[in-house]
Parts: C-alpha cells; sequence; structure tokens
C-alpha cells in the first residue's frame, strides 16, 4: 500500500513557552480560552496515528483507509486491488469537461437544481411519481454528515420535544450530529453479536414500544459499521410496523451502489416504504459511490404530501442552510450533473461502481475461505453475509490489540475491518494472523 | 411579549407549540404568519410531521435578483447581489484561477480523498499569513488555529459556535447595520445579538462618538463583529486612527474582536492595506477570532472557500482550541470541500501566481473605484441637489446612496434599476456605459420630493 510518510502534529512538539512581552492596553496575561479542554481523540482517527508510526513493512491498517492525503476519516475509502485510492473514470472525464470552463458564481441557497434533479432519480427511481407530482422538497447538502445536520436542525425547529431513534451500533458521528441540533437520542437494537447478524425481534420490540410517531433513523444499505442489512422481508415487516405506529423514517443512504453493485437494488428499503405511502426523509452522499470523498456533495430530501407543502419545507431548510454556509459548493455538484446527465457517462459510472462493488464482494469470500481453509474453530459466515464496506468480525478487543502488537494489523476495537483495504495481496496475511489471534477460542 | 404564545402553559404540547410560533413571528413580519396550530408528530394517516408549516421569506438580497431576472426591459440594471462584474457586465474568472485549474487537472496523482476536519493544512497555513502577515509574531509562536471553512459564512458559524461552548460571554455585538445574514448566523450558532451604532446616515459616514459609547458600555468581555474593510452595506470605514482608537478601548475592557474579512485587497487594491485593522490588534499580543472569504477576491464564489483563525495567547492554548473546533465542525459536514482551497493554494503557494494574483485584484479594485468617480462625476454634471461625496468616500463592492425604499421603489419601476431596499447599491454592477443611466435614475428621485 502507497504511503505518504506524515508528519503528525504533536502537541508536544507545539508547546512553547509562554512569551513574555510587554502587552499594551490589555488587562491580564491570561488567555480567555485557558479553560479550554482537549477534545477527545477521534476513536478511528487514533487507529491511523498509531498505524503511521509503525515501522514495520507487513503493517496492514484495515481499520482507516483513506491514509495518502488525510489523518482524519469517519468511513473508510475505497482501495483498488493494489490498495491504491482511484479516481472514478467518469469523474476525470467530468472534471475535464468542467475546467476552464465554470464561472464559480453562486448556486442558489438549495443547491444546483440539476443535480438534485438527478439525485432524487436515484434514490426515488426514474419514473417516480413523487417526482413527477413535485412532491419532494430537496436540497443539495454538504454529503451526508451535511443532510443528516440539516435534517436534525429541521427537526429540532419544526418538531420540538421529537426524539431521534438511532440503532446499535451506528457510525459514530450520528451521535454527534443529532446532539448539536440537539435533539435528544434514544436507541433501537439492530446487532446481534450472537449471530453476527440482525436481532429483528430487539429491533421491531423497540418500534412496537417507541411513542406513536416517533422519528428513527434507519441505514438504507450496508449498515455502518456492522454490514448487517434486514433482508427485504424484514424490510418489509419493518414498514408494516412503522405505518401502525405512525412513525417517521428518515434513511441515511451512503452507500448506494456501493453494497450490490446495483443503485435500485441498494434502495429497496426505500423505495419498500415509499410503496407503502410513508413520508420520508432521505440523506444520499456521493462520496464513496462516486468517490467524491473530498468534494462533499450529497442531498437531504423529505417527501411531502403535496407541492405546495414540498415549497414550504425546502424554504425553511434553505433557511436552515443560509447561516450555515449560505449555499453549498459547486464542483463536486458540477460533476455529479455532468455524469448523471450525459448517458454514457451515467453508464460508465454504473460499470465502476459495480467493479468496486464486487471487489469488495470478492475479497469477502477470499477472506472466509482462507479461515476456513486455515481450519479456523469459528464460523466465519458472517463475513459474507454482511454487505457493504465494513465487516463487522466479532474480534475482541484483545484479540484486536494482538492484531496490532503481533501482527501490524490496524482495525477499530469493535473489531469492524474496512474490508477495502483487503486486497489479494495482503488477505493471507490477514486470514493468518486472524486465524492465529482466535484459533484457540 | 405576546399573550398567546403558550410559554406559561403547563401543557408540553403548548409549550412547543409556543415555542414554534415564537420562532416563527420572531424577526418576520407577524402577519406573515396565518395560523398556528398543533399537530405532533404523528402525522395522522398518511398525512405529514411538516404539515404545519409556514414558507419562509425570500432572502431579501437573492431577491433582488429574482426579480431582475424576470423584467423584460432591455435597459435593466441589476445593482443587488455583491458579485464582481466586468464593464462588459459579464462575470469574472480571474487568469491565475484558470491556471491553478488546469494545473490541478494536469495532475493525475491528486486524489480527492476526505481532507482533515480543520481542511487543507497548507491552504490553511498559507492563509493565515495572507490576513496576518508572512512575519506575524502570532504566526511565528504557533499561536495561530487556522482551519479551513465555507467561505464567509462558515467561517463565521463555526466561530459562533465554538464562542457559544467556550466563551464566558455569549453576547455577540454587531454594526448597525450590517449584512443581513450576520444576526442569523450568531443567532443559530447559540449567541445572542446585540447591537453597536456604527453608520450615520446624516453624514452617510461612520457614527464614530456612538460606536465608541455603545462599545463602551459592552459588557466586560463582550464579542464584537468587526468588518476589517469594505463595509457591508455601507462602504463606510473607520480610518487608521479611529481603529487605533477602537482598539484600545476594546483591549481595555477585554472586549473579544471578531473580525469578517470579506474583501481583503479588493478594498483599496492592497492586501496589507486592507488587512491593517486586524493586524493592529494582533500586534498587541491580544487574542482576536478572524473569518477570511476568497469568495470576491480571489472570484471563488461558489466554491465555498474561506478560513477561520483564532490567535491565541500561547501556542499550547492554540492547540485545544483547534480540538474544540473539530467538534464544532465534525457534526455539521465532517470537513470542508476540496476543490476552492486547493485552487487557492496553488496561487498562494507560487511566487508569479500570487504577484499575478495581485495585479487581477488591484484591477478589479481600480475599476470599481472608477465607478465610483464616473458616478460621482455625473451627478456633479447634472447638478443633482445633495451631497454624493460619500460614493467617493465610500470603499468597496457597495455604496450606501442614501435613498429610501420609496426613492429605490421608483427606480425599480421607472428605470428598472435593481438594488436592495436599504439603498444600497453594487458598484460591481456598473460599467461606463450605464453610470448615465443610474445618474438620470439618481436625479429623478431626488428631484421629485419622493
Amino acid at each position: 500500500m502507497a504511503m505518504m510518510a506524515r508528519t503528525i502534529r504533536n502537541s508536544a512538539s507545539r508547546r512553547t513557552m509562554m512569551m513574555s512581552r510587554p502587552i499594551f492596553g490589555l488587562r491580564s496575561m491570561s488567555s480567555w480560552w485557558k479553560n479550554v479542554e482537549p477534545a477527545p481523540k477521534d476513536p478511528i482517527l487514533g487507529v491511523t496515528e498509531a498505524f503511521l508510526a509503525d515501522p514495520s513493512p507487513d503493517k496492514v491498517n484495515v481499520g482507516v483507509v483513506s491514509l495518502s492525503l488525510s489523518l482524519d476519516l469517519t468511513d473508510g475509502a475505497y482501495r483498488d486491488d493494489n490498495g491504491k485510492p482511484v479516481v472514478l473514470d467518469c469523474v476525470r472525464e467530468a472534471e475535464r469537461r468542467i475546467a476552464g470552463t465554470s464561472f464559480m458564481e453562486y448556486l442558489p441557497m438549495g443547491g444546483s437544481v440539476k443535480m438534485v434533479e438527478e439525485t432524487l432519480k436515484l434514490a426515488y427511481g426514474d419514473n417516480s411519481e413523487f417526482i413527477k407530482d413535485k412532491r419532494i422538497a430537496a436540497v443539495q447538502s454538504l454529503s451526508g454528515t451535511g443532510a443528516c445536520r440539516l435534517f436534525a436542525d429541521f427537526q429540532t425547529r419544526f418538531n420540538p420535544g421529537s426524539q431521534i431513534y438511532i440503532p446499535v451500533p451506528t457510525w459514530s458521528n450520528h451521535h454527534n450530529i443529532w446532539r448539536d441540533a440537539q435533539v435528544p437520542q434514544k436507541t433501537y437494537h439492530y446487532y446481534h453479536p450472537e449471530t453476527k447478524g440482525l436481532d429483528f425481534k430487539g429491533l421491531m420490540d423497540d418500534v412496537k414500544n417507541a411513542p406513536e410517531g416517533s422519528f428513527f433513523l434507519l441505514h438504507a444499505c450496508a449498515h455502518n459499521p456492522t454490514g448487517v442489512d434486514p433482508t427485504e422481508e424484514q424490510w418489509r415487516e419493518i414498514s408494516q410496523l412503522f405505518k401502525a405506529k405512525n412513525h417517521f423514517a428518515f434513511f441515511d443512504m451512503a452507500y448506494q451502489g456501493f453494497a450490490s453493485g446495483d443503485p435500485a437494488r441498494d434502495a429497496k428499503s426505500i423505495r419498500i416504504f415509499l410503496e407503502d405511502g410513508h413520508h420520508i426523509g432521505i440523506s444520499q452522499s456521493y462520496a464513496k459511490n462516486m468517490g467524491l470523498y473530498g468534494q462533499r456533495v450529497g442531498c437531504l430530501s423529505v417527501l411531502c404530501e403535496n407541492e405546495k407543502q414540498a415549497v414550504t419545507v425546502k424554504s425553511q431548510l434553505q433557511q436552515l442552510a443560509r447561516p450555515m454556509y449560505s449555499n453549498p459548493p459547486l464542483h463536486g455538484a458540477q460533476i455529479v450533473s455532468t455524469i448523471l446527465g450525459d448517458p454514457e457517462l451515467k453508464s460508465l459510472w454504473l460499470k465502476e461502481v459495480k467493479i468496486m462493488a464486487d471487489r469488495i464482494i470478492g475479497m469477502r469470500t477470499t477472506l472466509r475461505e482462507s479461515l476456513e481453509k486455515l481450519g479456523s474453530p469459528l464460523s466465519w459466515e458472517h463475513v459474507t453475509k454482511q454487505i457493504g464496506m465494513f465487516c463487522y468480525s466479532g474480534l475482541t478487543p484483545e484479540q484486536v490489540d494482538r492484531l496490532t502488537s503481533e501482527y501490524h494489523i490496524y482495525m477499530t476495537r469493535n473489531g469492524r475491518i474496512s474490508m477495502a483495504g483487503v486486497t489479494t495481496g495482503n488477505v493471507g496475511y490477514l486470514a493468518n494472523a486472524i486465524h492465529e489471534v482466535t484459533k484457540s477460542s | 411579549m405576546k399573550t398567546n404564545d403558550f410559554s406559561s402553559s403547563t401543557s408540553p404540547s403548548d409549550r412547543r407549540i409556543g415555542a414554534l410560533f415564537r420562532h416563527l413571528t420572531a424577526g418576520t413580519d407577524a402577519d406573515r404568519v396565518s395560523s398556528v396550530f398543533a399537530s405532533p408528530t404523528s402525522g395522522g394517516a398518511g398525512g405529514s410531521v411538516f404539515a404545519h408549516l409556514v414558507q419562509a421569506p425570500e432572502d431579501a438580497i437573492l431577491g433582488v435578483t429574482i426579480a431582475y431576472n424576470k423584467d423584460p426591459s432591455p435597459i435593466k440594471l441589476n445593482l443587488g447581489v455583491g458579485a464582481y462584474r466586468t464593464e462588459e457586465g459579464k462575470p469574472l474568472v480571474l487568469n491565475v484561477v484558470r491556471k491553478a485549474e488546469q494545473q490541478l487537472i494536469n495532475d493525475r496523482s491528486r486524489i480527492k480523498e476526505y481532507l482533515p476536519i480543520v481542511g487543507l493544512v497548507e491552504f490553511n497555513k498559507l492563509s493565515a499569513k495572507l490576513i496576518l502577515g508572512a512575519d506575524s509574531p502570532a504566526i511565528r509562536e504557533n499561536r495561530v488555529t487556522t482551519v479551513e471553512c465555507l467561505s464567509g459564512t462558515g467561517s463565521l458559524r463555526v466561530g459562533g459556535e465554538f464562542l457559544a461552548r467556550h466563551y464566558h460571554q455569549k453576547t455577540i455585538y454587531i454594526p448597525q447595520p450590517t449584512w443581513g445574514n450576520h444576526p442569523k448566523i450568531f443567532t443559530l450558532a447559540g449567541l445572542s445579538v446585540k447591537t453597536y451604532r456604527y453608520y450615520d446616515p446624516s453624514t452617510r459616514g461612520l457614527n464614530f462618538q456612538g460606536l465608541l459609547e455603545d462599545l463602551g458600555a459592552a459588557p466586560q468581555g463582550s464579542i464584537v463583529l468587526l468588518h476589517a474593510c469594505a463595509h457591508n452595506p455601507t462602504g463606510v470605514d473607520p480610518t487608521l486612527e479611529q481603529w487605533e482608537q477602537i482598539r484600545k478601548l476594546m483591549r481595555s475592557k477585554g472586549l473579544m474582536p471578531f473580525f469578517d474579512s470579506a474583501y481583503q485587497g479588493f478594498a483599496s487594491g492592497s492586501l496589507d492595506t486592507d488587512a491593517k485593522p486586524i493586524r493592529m490588534f494582533v500586534a498587541d499580543g491580544g487574542e482576536l477570532l478572524v473569518a477570511q472569504s476568497y469568495a470576491k477576491n480571489m472570484g471563488l464564489y461558489g466554491e465555498r472557500v474561506g478560513a477561520l483563525s483564532i490567535v491565541c495567547k500561547a501556542a499550547d492554548v492554540a492547540g485545544r482550541v483547534e480540538s474544540q473546533l473539530k467538534l464544532v465542525i465534525r457534526p455539521m459536514y465532517s470537513n470542508p470541500p476540496i476543490h476552492g482551497a486547493s485552487i487557492v493554494a496553488v496561487i498562494l503557494r507560487d511566487r508569479n501566481l500570487f504577484n499575478e494574483w495581485t495585479l487581477e485584484l488591484k484591477a478589479m479594485a481600480d475599476r470599481i473605484i472608477s465607478m465610483r468617480k464616473q458616478l460621482f462625476e455625473a451627478l456633479r454634471a447634472r447638478g443633482t441637489p445633495g451631497d454624493w461625496t460619500h460614493i467617493i468616500k465610500q470603499i468597496g463592492m457597495f455604496t450606501f446612496t442614501g435613498l429610501n425604499p420609496a426613492q429605490v421603489s421608483y427606480m425599480t419601476k421607472e428605470y428598472h434599476i435593481y438594488m436592495t431596499s436599504d439603498g444600497r447599491i453594487s458598484m460591481a454592477g456598473l460599467s461606463s456605459k450605464t453610470v448615465p443611466h443610474l445618474a438620470d435614475a439618481i436625479h429623478a428621485v431626488v428631484t421629485k420630493a419622493l
């Protein structure tokens, strides 16, 4: 894996003696910020810092994968089979067309209309009646994070007193987002550690016991961090129960196309809810499925009763965006519009997404088979049952620590492996190491 | 306090409705809200949980362009939004930006993955140098923390949220008048917003006495928003002597300066001149915040490029401050956009591109200054009654004409000239060809006694 040497900023090296110098016109020497506490280390970022400090040539980082430019990651980033980050060909071509032509003027507060139109088609369907009837309030957002945050702010403003039900576990930033929006949080059962699959009964019980009209956060596909998704049948049951309880479903869809390789299939959960008549909200991100991570491009949509309401809701979403960033960034939206608006480029994109998804699915299979061949006493069925970027391996924190100290393999201590970091070149080593630390289980 | 705002009700849903009602009517015409009714989260069979929403009012500034676009007249003139226009009335992409774009495109090894939460590190360092000066003691002593944000708006919001969480005083004083988005940004950030006197309508200049009185009366430690240069919307800036007095007063009361720098280089044509007020505050060793935008001075409007810098008394403090800024940013948008910041970094790091940029910047500033002179001369030539020297005394993109809403309305109706109702015109929207038309219109409304 190509690695650029990074100088990690070390707070100790930045300490300097407080300069004593004559200060003109100041009342006191002390800083207003002296009571500011250092923030806790990010649980994912810390992994990368340790990885980069490790001198072993065999080291494999399956905790956090996007290492070439950034130390910070809330999600993994895709790698090809050489362990290299990838810029999609369709993206390169789109950027080539855009360069030198754009006037870079402000987008409207709601973002690029063209980009939003194309994005809604992906989630709601090309021929969606809701799009035709203009019932969807939608704005361009700062990737998935920005969409979730706008919705959380919207929820707190227009449904004060409402809570959000969040699955256990979930992407850690979900908690931060709704907390900063001042929406109280509750959790619902999701992951079943014994089966390394879905705790369907626990989930349904929690949905049933929640007060009528509660707000729920659902991962549309490729649940992060577990990779565990409900089956289609289970989604139908969940939808029916939601109907009975009048709950509001907010879907975070960060991996459409990336999970199964087929965007329509990955949106199935959403389509089921739409068929059943729910008025849902959706956060969409192009970070992974178009590899546009750093461009921060996504979309927040809210399905309304009618066009008038959609116009109203959109106007209020814009009121939340204006004092946050005024209007969203142009470049990523231009890339998306260019690709999705051109049949050839769109077709190329769909191919490239499938290649990425297939590579990961292939690595899951290889990892599982390797472990089985090594004669592991444990079941590794979950490696291929789980879907998307991540695998919740079931390794204990102690086993993870051994992987790090003895084999220089880095992952988050909850045992989450970013499959995107696994390649044909390192899967054997990974399987062997996992076997070594688990064979006496 | 309205008697029907339910705030003292014992019923939780009534109190929630009260909160919603107060929110909807705050700062808007109360009669825009036709009715507020109870609609708890359960939408009923198929109903929406958001059925109770009313439509938000149009943004006042952006609404001007919308109206302009609808106007079929061939002589219409848009003096609303503050985006630069050339003599031909066209938007402008700087040559250095085009060169930077090409450089980025041609570098196939560039990977556009997530930036760190703090943004593009090289961009941050270069931005701090740009605003504080390459030789700034604060930079040398590692006392500055800089984070890439979404243009000026984003920088102000992140700074405001940080202050609301960690600063002991939760009130920010903003000038009267100021950019319409300022109060919303700081309110949503969690600060309480008060104003200080700034513009004097009788002189169309600075109400310096009022400013000093109001800042002098502010509680110890209050935050004060300062426009670094080219005050928006008035174009009225303090002189350097006045800035020095402001600085002394603020430091004596421990008032925290929060600079909004949206026009560095664009106001006078010189980057250093336009940053002087900020550098004066840094030179006394004290702390401050500064929000930088590259929207106008690099023409990167839609790419949303900016930076928030916090100058601290000590390096270890700066480090902790940065860690807390990250906690504000991550739940908002995780990490900032890469494209615009990359363009800026390419330009600022390259001596030739940087120099070329300063020339293009000066050309934009000079064209605006020239428009001011031409408009002033045109009014003088027509013998338009009144003192119009403020047109050439004010600085930056905007001129506060002193016209009232009735006059503005007349100019729009009869002359198809579009501006915000406070009489603010964007000089960038003028050209030598259109100055006469504007001068005619001003002459007409002023002599009409509207």
